[in-house]
Order: structure tokens, then C-alpha cells, then sequence
């Protein structure tokens, strides 16, 4: 019994493991520091990722706030903005891209503006976490706007199955809520408001009659 | 038998709590004064006293790990470990979304029996709220002098910034955290050497979790001593437990260390659905082996769980019902562990690669009962041979499973092949068996 190769995921460039069509022009020499006099930075990011930087003694440690400073501003960690950026902080872009590759809320592919993080995680896929990203997949899907995914655990089990949605949790979400939910998303507003974390008492007796 | 002692959640619901002038009233940063008024040899020895032990998973003595770290004028780090990742666990959002100057308050202390100059709050890109919670409480006791230089008109200076990561499993592990905090991917590091010796910037760093910081002002205003008769020997004072997965009542519970399983699965979050049972149960996050209905008369605590041998772990207890496969909780743990491997080490990510690989062909019936034996020994190889705990946390609990559930497995297996109508493992060829084995 072989493995079936047809069955095999592959990506669209026929290899199994991510990135290699990518392209890399080979011809040209490594990217280094951008050259302040050359690349030009918004006022507001440079003040922004200047900010951070002072807070810490090895100024590279603001990689990460600076990169949610360039997300906020387009949207997206791109290219254009890792090197304005690098530019602040005297850091090869390259430098900048890889940190960003490697953690799951810095996007460097275009993405909506909307956030809809489902968490799928074991705690909310036994109550019903699954069916509840297959809902949302099913009502948002080619909406641009929307940027659907499945997280792991977001730390709000007791609210499951439940999403991060721009930034907000709300749980626990039935399926068959997912299109109003959706919906308010579109419109810039609150879903299910009175499902909030914000608004969730202690489950814990004793401290709700203290 | 009753919880307990409420200490964390003691005021946690009262409105407003998150600001000073709240937090003030209820005697928040009276146990600071305490603090400052004594020396900082007589504030670790009251920590070491109470005998906490570190609520971030290891368990690791928290008083112990202060004095490891050198003595002597240098610039020293207290990093809080707010990166709360580990799947089940959601005590430390709600103690620093409802209570951030608790935590606060717990770092200076900390910070002030370790000679620490400069702190640092990591905490996970997606707690969002909870973050910005902690920023406002931290430019409110720095108004407040609270934090900054000459703390309360004293000589101990302290510096504090919240720091946001960006979603990222693995920097909840420590020397992975501090690589992160530079400005780095989160690969953990090799130890020794340990970050009490060599951490942030390469200086001297204390690391804590959040729910052991904001318990210190409680142990100085107690007493060490007095707080070390909360709770049980060897695992003294109350924790935060989540409870979560298949119970009635999900949430955070305070309780003494030392009771019955039991009665926090079923008394406090109200046990399973009507008709159902407990199947099995993750006594400290998804990286703790599971224990199953026999084990819940067992006391929770840190010793009794690892004498089970599972762990206590973050206090996260994850129950699953009998209406669920023990293989689509091996599947969904072995996945998380795939999906945040960093790759650094290449019995973690070959290994849990692998393990999901071996999942899928089980749950789609290209599986043999052969197979659990390879998957335990690829458990095994993972076990002890990476740089941090990540791929052991995945091993452990599919271990544990397949261990417990071996014979759910092998009828999955069965099942699954006569689903696919392939001929059943007793009828197929010796030869068809092994290549499906190992293709």
C-alpha cells in the first residue's frame, strides 16, 4: 500500500513545504540598511517606532512593537513599511521580515481589514469550535474585507466557542448567530455586545458575592 | 469540603478595580509600604517562607529563583511571563484585566527583594484588552510614584513597560520569551546558562508568571508564614484554576491547594452535561498527560499530581466527556504542537509532524495497530532531547493517551479500515502491513 501522490498537499509550485515561489532575485545584492536619505518615513511611524525604541536597551527590541506600528498604519507588514521601519531602527529589512514571518499576528500578505480570529484550539473545539469556523469560512468567504482564521488558544475557554474579532473577544458564538455577527463586523460594530469578555462577571461564586 | 480561602479573587468583581483610585481603597500598595519599610533580604525571606511555588507550569520555588540571582550593583531584570499560551489556561487575563495593579504592585516587591532595576511585562499580542488595561495602570502608578525613581521617598528605583508580543506559543517558555523580548523569533536558548545568571541583554533576569507576581503583596501583608498554612505541604496558598472543555460552569476558580480533584471539576464548575462522565481530564494545560475518572479523588496539588504522573501545570483543567474520541483530542493536541513548533530543534519539529501524520492516517484508516507502537517511540525520542519543553508537552500527553486509550485506538483503526472497506489487519498481508507502516 503506497502513498497515493495525488493525494499528497502540495502548494501551487508542485513542492510541500511553503515559500519557494517566493521570488528571490539572485542577481542583485543583499538589501542593507536603508538609507535614511533615500527612503522616505511617515512623521507619525517614525515618531511612533522612535518611541519605542527609548524604552528599551538594545533598541532592536522594539522589532515586534514597531511592526504592529507598520500593521496598524497599512494594514499589512509590507514591504514598503519593514522599510521605513528598518530605516528608524538601523536594521536590514531582511532582519525586520524574518522576525515578522515568524509570528502569527504579523501578516505579510496583504490581508482584510476586519480581523475574525476563531479559536479552534482543543477547549473550544469540545464545545463546538469547529463547526463555528466552518460557519464563519462559509458566510465570509471572498468577502475581502474580512481577514478569517483559525488561532490556537486564545486563553478564553471559558467563553467558547468564541473569536477575537478586531481585537475584541466575544463568546460563546452559536453558528447559526455567525451571519448577524458577520454582519455587525461589516458595519464597524460591536457583535453581540452583551457577549463581551469585557463584561464577563468571575465565574467563580464566592467572589461574584464578595 | 469547601475551596478554601479567597485571596486573589477576593475583590475581583468590584467595579472599577482596574483603576488606582479603587485598587487604593481596597489596600492596594499598602503591602508595598510593608515591603519598602523592611529590608530586601527580609522581603525574600518572608517569599521564601511562604514556600510559593511558581504558577507558570514548572512549579519552581519562587523565592529560590530570587536568590539565584547574583548580588551586587549591576543591572539586574524582573520579566513578567504575561505570555498565558498554553491551551486551557485563562487566569492571568482575568486577573490583569480586572486587577493589573495587583500585578504591578507584586513586581515592584519582587523587583525590590532582587535588587532589580528594570522590568518588563510580556504579555500575548492577542490579549488586546488586558494589555491596554496594564498600560493605563502603569502610567497610573507612575503618577502615583509607585514606580519610577525613589519609589515612595525610599532609594529603590524601578523602570516598568508593557510589552506586546504578536502571537507566538513558544515565547511563553522563558529563555524563548527573552529572545523575543530583544527583538528576536522566539527560539528558546540553550541552558545553562540559566536566565537568573545570564537573561535579557545577557544580564542577570527573574522571570515570573503573573499570578505568582500578584501574590506576593498578599504574602507580605499575610506573612510568609501565615500564607505557607494556606493550601497543602509542598504546595502552599490558593491558586487560579481554569476550568474548561465539558463542564456546566467553565471559568476561573480560586482555591487552597490540596483539595480534591473532584471537587473542582464537579462542586465548583458543576462536572459534565446530565448523562455524561468524565472520560479523561488534563490536570495543568493540554502539555500535562491526561488522567482519566479514576484519578479524580486525587488531591490537586503539586505533588500528588506528579506522583499520578501528570502535572499541575498552569492550573488549566481541560475535561473531555465520553462523547468524544480519544483520537480527535490526540489530533487536535498533536496539531497545536505542530502549528508552534519554532523548528530550532529537530525531534520537536520532525516529531510532532510526524505524530499528526500518524493521527490523520488512524482517524482516515490507513493505519495498523503497529502504528501506536511507532507513535509511543516517536514520543520517546522526543522526550529530554530538544533545547526547551515544547515537543516533550506534545509528547507527554499523546503519550499518556495512547498509553490509557490504546484499545479506543485500535478500534478506531479497525474501524476506520472497514470503513474504507480495505481488508481488516488480521486478514491483510504481513508485507501490505508493513509498507503501510512506514510509507
Amino acid at each position: 500500500m503506497a502513498i497515493d501522490p495525488t493525494r499528497v498537499a502540495r502548494f501551487g509550485h508542485g513542492s510541500r513545504v511553503p515559500g519557494w515561489d517566493e521570488a528571490v532575485d539572485l542577481t542583485k545584492d543583499p538589501e542593507g540598511v536603508p538609507d535614511p536619505a533615500t527612503t522616505p518615513v511617515p512623521e507619525e511611524l517614525r515618531a511612533t517606532i522612535e518611541q519605542y525604541m527609548a524604552r528599551y536597551p538594545d533598541h532592536r527590541s522594539a522589532a515586534i512593537p514597531a511592526l504592529h506600528a507598520v500593521q496598524a498604519r497599512y494594514g499589512w507588514c509590507s514591504p514598503q513599511g519593514i522599510e521605513e521601519a528598518a530605516c528608524v531602527m538601523r536594521l536590514t529589512p531582511a532582519y525586520l521580515t524574518a522576525v515578522a514571518t515568524f509570528y502569527d499576528m504579523l501578516f505579510t500578505q496583504p490581508v482584510g481589514r476586519h480581523d475574525v480570529f476563531v479559536c479552534t484550539n482543543i477547549s473550544c473545539s469540545l464545545r463546538g469550535a469547529d463547526e463555528l469556523f466552518a460557519a464563519f469560512t462559509e458566510h465570509g468567504e471572498g468577502d475581502p474585507e474580512l481577514n478569517i482564521r483559525a488561532f490556537e488558544c486564545l486563553g478564553a475557554c471559558d467563553m467558547a466557542p468564541m473569536a477575537s474579532i478586531d481585537g475584541h473577544y466575544v463568546g460563546p458564538i452559536r453558528p447559526d448567530e455567525v451571519p448577524g455577527v458577520l454582519e455587525a463586523v461589516r458595519r464597524g460594530e460591536e457583535p453581540l455586545p452583551d457577549r463581551q469578555l469585557e463584561r464577563l462577571k468571575s465565574a467563580d461564586p464566592r467572589a461574584a458575592s464578595s | 469540603m469547601s475551596a478554601g480561602n479567597l485571596v486573589l479573587f477576593k475583590d475581583i468583581d468590584e467595579p472599577g478595580l482596574d483603576t488606582l483610585e479603587v485598587y487604593a481603597r481596597r489596600g492596594g500598595y499598602e503591602a508595598l509600604r510593608k515591603a519598602l519599610s523592611m529590608t530586601p533580604a527580609e522581603v525574600l525571606h518572608e517569599l521564601e517562607v511562604s514556600a510559593i511555588r511558581g504558577r507558570g507550569g514548572a512549579g519552581f520555588a519562587m523565592g529560590k529563583k530570587i536568590s539565584f540571582l547574583p548580588k551586587g550593583a549591576m543591572d539586574k531584570y524582573l520579566v513578567c511571563n504575561a505570555d498565558e499560551s498554553e491551551p486551557g489556561t485563562f487566569k492571568d487575563r482575568e486577573l490583569m484585566q480586572k486587577s493589573p495593579h495587583m500585578l504591578i504592585e507584586g513586581m515592584v516587591i519582587a523587583a525590590y527583594a532582587g535588587g532589580i532595576t528594570r522590568s518588563f511585562i510580556y504579555i500575548r499580542g492577542e490579549y488586546d484588552l488586558q494589555a491596554s488595561k496594564l498600560e493605563a495602570a502603569v502610567e497610573e502608578a507612575k503618577a502615583a510614584g509607585y514606580i519610577g525613581e525613589r519609589i515612595l521617598g525610599s532609594d529603590f528605583s524601578l523602570s516598568m513597560w508593557v510589552h506586546r508580543g504578536a502571537g507566538a506559543y513558544i515565547c511563553g517558555e522563558e529563555t524563548a520569551l527573552l529572545d523575543s523580548l530583544e527583538g528576536k523569533r522566539g527560539n528558546p536558548r540553550l541552558k545553562p546558562p540559566f536566565p537568573a545568571n545570564q537573561g535579557l541583554y545577557q544580564g542577570p533576569t527573574l522571570i515570573n508568571n503573573v499570578e505568582t507576581l500578584a501574590t506576593a503583596p498578599h504574602i507580605i501583608r499575610m506573612g510568609g508564614e501565615e500564607y505557607a498554612k494556606l493550601g497543602a505541604p509542598g504546595s502552599t496558598g490558593t491558586k487560579l484554576v481554569s476550568v474548561s472543555g465539558h463542564v456546566q460552569r467553565p471559568g476561573n476558580y480560586e482555591i487552597e491547594l490540596g483539595i480534591p480533584s473532584r471537587e473542582i471539576i464537579y462542586g465548583l464548575a458543576g462536572g459534565p452535561p446530565e448523562g455524561r462522565e468524565v472520560k479523561l481530564w488534563f490536570p495543568g494545560g493540554s502539555s500535562a498527560p491526561v488522567l482519566t475518572k479514576d484519578d479524580l479523588d486525587l488531591a490537586y496539588d503539586f505533588d500528588t499530581m506528579a506522583k499520578a504522573g501528570s502535572m499541575l501545570g498552569s492550573g488549566a483543567i481541560i475535561v473531555v466527556d465520553d462523547s468524544t474520541s480519544v483520537v480527535d483530542v490526540a489530533l487536535k493536541t498533536a496539531k497545536f504542537y505542530r502549528h508552534e513548533s519554532c523548528g530550532k530543534c529537530t525531534p520537536c519539529r520532525e516529531g510532532t509532524n510526524w505524530t499528526v501524520k500518524m493521527l490523520e492516517r488512524i482517524d482516515s484508516g490507513e493505519a495498523t495497530p503497529m502504528d501506536l507502537d511507532i507513535m509511543a517511540a516517536v514520543q520517546d525520542n522526543i522526550i529530554g532531547n530538544c533545547l526547551c519543553v515544547l515537543g516533550d508537552a506534545m509528547a507527554m500527553p499523546i503519550g499518556s493517551m495512547i498509553a490509557k486509550f490504546r484499545e479506543e485506538f485500535e478500534a478506531h483503526i479497525e474501524a476506520a479500515r472497514a470503513r474504507n472497506e480495505l481488508a481488516t489487519t488480521d486478514e491483510a498481508p504481513p508485507e501490505a502491513v508493513i509498507q503501510g507502516a512506514v510509507a
